[in-house]
């Protein structure tokens, strides 16, 4: 199994799961899979037409998958996607 | 003047004694070594002397003239050389600092640091990568932190307690209680107070000597530039996308290395940008999201270490910078999860078609800063 790690602002659409364990040979098996678990998550991730967000950043493992290949990028058991937006949190 | 080999003389008899070829081993701190000694003599700190002296003076026989500040460790070096067999070494029992008066031949460093400053920093001066010269590196520098919250408070108060000679401190807010909880800069004393007043406050009481700047007002396309083009790091502790993508963009125009730090419930990001050489934060993230996903502490909550954890991250990215030492986080983002008590890392590029950075944009030349860049 495939870990997708969840960002602390994405996990209300988990009911507060930090990770999900997915079974899956690409990081876009692992997010349909995802999905399938928890749709609202879909809208907050990809864009209409499938393509990421450009608001998010994956990685798996340390890699950004935009510089590999995207969401055919391929995933092993043993590896962990994690998905990353823009956290503004701040000092105020 | 016994012949067991243990002597003790006054300045005027060492400096004599030195004259006439015994060898001065100075058994002092580095630091105080640093602020000046005598010339021609050798430092072995007390703690080396078992360790080192024989490399320093492998002939037992040689004469020595051994002193520290004003004769204190030199006694005790002299036990300790006596154990180990030398047989000629004499302890000079009066302060160091009257050699010169006396006729000795003294060598100064050209003065990096004030006698205070010395005594100051000497735990901090003592480490390798820093020493006289780093210290004059951090007295030197102008940090501009953006915001004087959270993640700007121990920031500050470290940045100031370490000698940073100029603090810029940008803010428009005034204490509130509700800040109380992370942003230690402020007191109860200060609810209602600017947020720059009340830190400068509090920074002064910790180092008279840090030049507090203050900027009264919120980071702006229109001030961005005037803000942080007198200064060589700017820290980012923003709680707001606007004013983060603002801010990115101008320091790739001036080329300042910009220390990021953001913070949400447990979870904290920090990485440095330093323009041209690692990515910026349009490399990473290249439009500005929608406000709904950009929920502030206000809204979110926030743990009250997790500034000062993820803060004090940055504030060590500034001191690499300024000191030219280590590995800075450019091209790495480190996030840490509080609640697991985890620290992680992922690779961040620059990307070839940044808007604010890449391939489109004509570099300017390169602008002179005082900081070193660490890689």
């Amino acid at each position: 199994m495939s870990t997708i790690r969840i960002p602390p602002v994405l996990r209300e659409e988990t009911g507060g799961s930090r990770t999900v364990e997915v079974r899956a040979a690409t990081v876009a098996e692992a997010l349909d899979e995802l999905f399938a678990r928890h749709p609202e998550l879909r809208q907050r991730v990809t864009q209409e037409g499938g393509e990421l967000s450009p608001f998010i950043n994956v990685y798996v493992n340390d890699r950004d998958v935009r510089y590999r290949d995207g969401l055919a990028t391929e995933i092993g058991p043993d590896d962990t996607v994690i998905l990353l937006p823009a956290m503004a949190g701040g000092a105020r | 003047m016994s012949g067991d080999g243990v002597r003790e003389v006054g300045v005027a008899d060492a400096v004599a004694l030195a004259r006439d070829g015994y060898r001065v081993i100075d058994v002092r701190e580095k630091s105080e070594w640093d602020a000046g000694h005598v010339a021609g003599a050798t430092l072995v700190p007390l703690a080396d002397v078992p360790a080192r002296i024989a490399e320093v003076v492998s002939d037992k026989t040689t004469p020595l003239l051994v002193h520290c500040a004003v004769g204190g460790r030199s006694a005790r070096a002299l036990s300790l050389l006596a154990q180990m067999g030398y047989t000629n070494v004499v302890n000079l029992k009066g302060p160091i600092s009257q050699w010169k008066e006396a006729g000795g031949e003294w060598e100064e460093p050209p003065q990096l640091l004030s006698p205070l400053q010395t005594r100051r920093y000497s735990r901090q001066m003592l480490i390798p990568e820093i020493g006289a010269e780093g210290q004059r590196r951090l007295l030197d520098s102008r940090v501009l932190l953006i915001g004087a919250g959270g993640l700007g408070s121990p920031i500050a108060l470290y940045l100031a307690a370490s000698g940073v000679g100029t603090i810029g401190l940008v803010d428009d807010d005034v204490v509130e209680e509700s800040n109380l909880q992370r942003q230690v800069l402020h007191g109860v004393d200060r609810i209602g107070m600017r947020k720059v007043d009340s830190a400068e406050k509090t920074l002064h009481g910790l180092n008279p000597e840090t030049r507090v700047v203050k900027h009264p007002e919120r980071l702006t396309a229109d001030n961005v530039e005037r803000l942080i083009a007198e200064y060589d790091v700017v820290v980012d502790g923003t709680d707001n996308f606007d004013t983060r993508y603002v801010l990115n963009d101008a320091a790739v125009r001036l080329r300042k290395p910009v220390v990021h730090g953001s913070i949400y419930r447990w979870d904290g990001q920090v990485t440095t940008f330093v323009p041209f050489e690692g990515p910026c934060y349009r490399c990473m993230y290249p439009t500005q999201p929608p406000p709904e996903l950009a929920p502030a502490c206000d809204v979110a909550g926030v743990l009250g270490v997790l500034p000062g954890i993820v803060g004090l991250l940055q504030a060590n990215e500034v001191f690499k910078l300024v000191l030219g030492a280590g590995q800075t986080l450019a091209g790495r983002l480190l996030m840490f999860d509080a609640l697991g008590t985890n620290f992680d890392e992922v690779r961040i590029w620059r990307d070839p078609a940044c808007l604010a950075c890449g391939e489109s944009v004509v570099q300017a030349p390169t602008a002179q800063s005082a900081v070193a860049i660490g890689r």
